[in-house]
């Protein structure tokens, strides 16, 4: 499992937890987020996040 | 081969050339700032407290790693003094750089007002990460600070320093909060939410005068009232950073006035955008938020490297980061006739704004109506 943050805030995704508040269940992997999925943070596109180390 | 000069390493800038490293790895980038040249999420500054972060913990990418990964020289600490756009050039406090293209990222600075007394030097505006760490310092053994404009970066900084126990007032002539982005029903139910968090509003109210008071401050306003604080923090609006722009003869509106290539009318060569840029042409788009810079900052970087292509703004709803009510607005485009019709929802008020076919181009949400941001954002006309 991965973790992806977002470039303009800072906010981390991780695969592990997901994000269920906006519908995406926990164990779900980046590629399998839609594209219209954007930083609950601060909005930002899905395209705007980047893979980081764990 | 001379570079692609910019101007501003704010979120403009910075992600000008992240977009355009995607798509051309070789051409030469020099970036030019005031900052210390690091990246720094400027919207992390109004949650800061909430996080738990210090100015220091806000610094995401120093500068060495910063350029390293844009594969750009970043000019630090140095101050562009002229641009020079008939010669491709431009003149800073430590020396002359020619360039094949420029992009001013230039930003916005905060407006100050008109105060009386020998404590309104002292008054502080944060619209950078080092005038935030100014402002934790100064607040630190802190318990009174009195907030300046109930807009949305002050109604955030409220909020904010509630959660960390501070006393918070915030003045503002008009008689709401988020004047400019709420209608009536939405601000009074925004405006009790912030209340029962602690918040204490003093709606037309303008302050007159700031004197010094032991290690505080006493405020007097215009009616003559007086208010202590030990803190003063003003958050009254920006205004784009058009100096240099006008001294060398671009055209000026609001903002810089650039077309919705983002390039000068007069001088193709020079762009603009984020914070600074007035889009689509004399009269167009002020819109000093994260998503249209980004919008921008991906079609300058195809521009840059070789496709021209213009910006296009869909509708980009503001999330407005007060978590005693979350709020979303999206604001009517400019000019559109119509009016705006209110409804409650089960803790919170649904506004949409309808155009005079009755059709919704505009909404506010606060409370529970703000799940619906999303969706309604993805419905509303776009702006350009
Ligand atoms: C507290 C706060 C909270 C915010 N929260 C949100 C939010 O939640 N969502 C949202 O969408 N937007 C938010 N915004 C707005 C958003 O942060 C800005 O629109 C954005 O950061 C502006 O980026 P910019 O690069 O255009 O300008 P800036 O970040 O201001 O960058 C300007 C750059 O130009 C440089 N510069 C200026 N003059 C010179 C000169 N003469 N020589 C050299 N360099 C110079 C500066 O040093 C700086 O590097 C917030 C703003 C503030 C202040
Ligand atoms: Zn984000």
């Amino acid at each position: 499992m991965k973790k992806y943050m977002c470039i303009v805030c800072g906010y981390v995704y991780d695969e592990v937890a997901g994000d269920p508040e906006h519908g995406i269940a926990a164990g779900t992997r980046w590629e399998d987020i839609p594209g219209s999925w954007s930083c609950p943070d601060c909005g930002v596109a899905k395209a705007d996040f980047e893979m980081v180390a764990v | 081969m001379k570079p692609v000069v910019i101007l501003g390493s704010g979120l403009a800038g910075i992600s000008v050339v992240r977009e355009l490293r995607k798509l051309d790895a070789a051409r030469p980038v020099i970036i030019v700032t005031l900052d210390d040249g690091g990246f720094y999420s400027k919207p992390n500054l109004s949650n800061a407290l909430a996080s738990g972060k210090s100015a220091v913990q806000l610094a995401l990418t120093p500068r060495e790693g910063l350029a390293a990964q844009l594969k750009a020289e970043i000019r630090p600490h140095t101050r562009v003094t002229h641009l020079l756009p008939a010669e491709s050039a431009i003149e800073t406090d430590g020396g002359r750089i020619e360039y094949e293209k420029l992009v001013l990222a230039l930003g916005a600075q905060p407006l100050r007002l008109p105060i009386e007394g020998d404590g309104a030097a002292a008054v502080l505006a944060v619209n950078n990460l080092a005038d935030y760490a100014v402002f934790r310092d100064r607040l630190e053994g802190r318990q009174r600070v009195a907030i300046l404009g109930a807009g949305l970066i002050g109604c955030e900084f409220a909020n904010d320093l509630r959660i960390a126990g501070i006393e918070v007032d915030v003045f503002d002539l008009a008689p709401q909060p988020l004047g400019r982005l709420l209608p009536p029903r939405a601000a009074e139910f925004f405006r009790r939410k912030l209340e029962a968090a602690g918040v204490r509003f003093h709606f037309d109210t303008s302050i007159a005068r700031i004197d010094r008071l032991g290690d505080g401050f006493r405020l007097t306003d215009k009616q003559g009232g007086s208010h202590a604080a030990d803190l003063v923090l003003s958050a009254v609006g920006l205004k784009p950073e058009t100096t240099l722009a006008q001294a060398a003869g671009l055209k000026v509106g609001r903002g810089i006035v650039v077309d919705r290539r983002l390039a000068s009318a007069d001088f193709p060569e020079v762009f603009a955008l984020g914070d600074c840029a007035e889009v689509g042409g004399a009269g167009g788009l002020v819109l000093p938020f994260v998503l249209p810079i980004m919008a921008a900052a991906r079609a300058l970087a195809k521009t840059l490297a070789g496709t021209p292509t213009d910006v296009a703004y869909p509708a980009m709803p503001v999330v407005v980061k007060t978590p005693a009510c979350p709020t979303a607005v999206c604001p009517p485009p400019a000019g559109v006739q119509g009016a705006w019709r209110e409804e409650p929802t089960a803790d919170g008020v649904k506004a949409l704004f309808e155009d005079a076919a009755g059709r919704p181009v505009g909404f506010a949400l606060t409370g529970s109506a703000a799940a619906e941001r999303q969706a309604l954002g993805a419905s509303m006309p776009a702006w350009l």
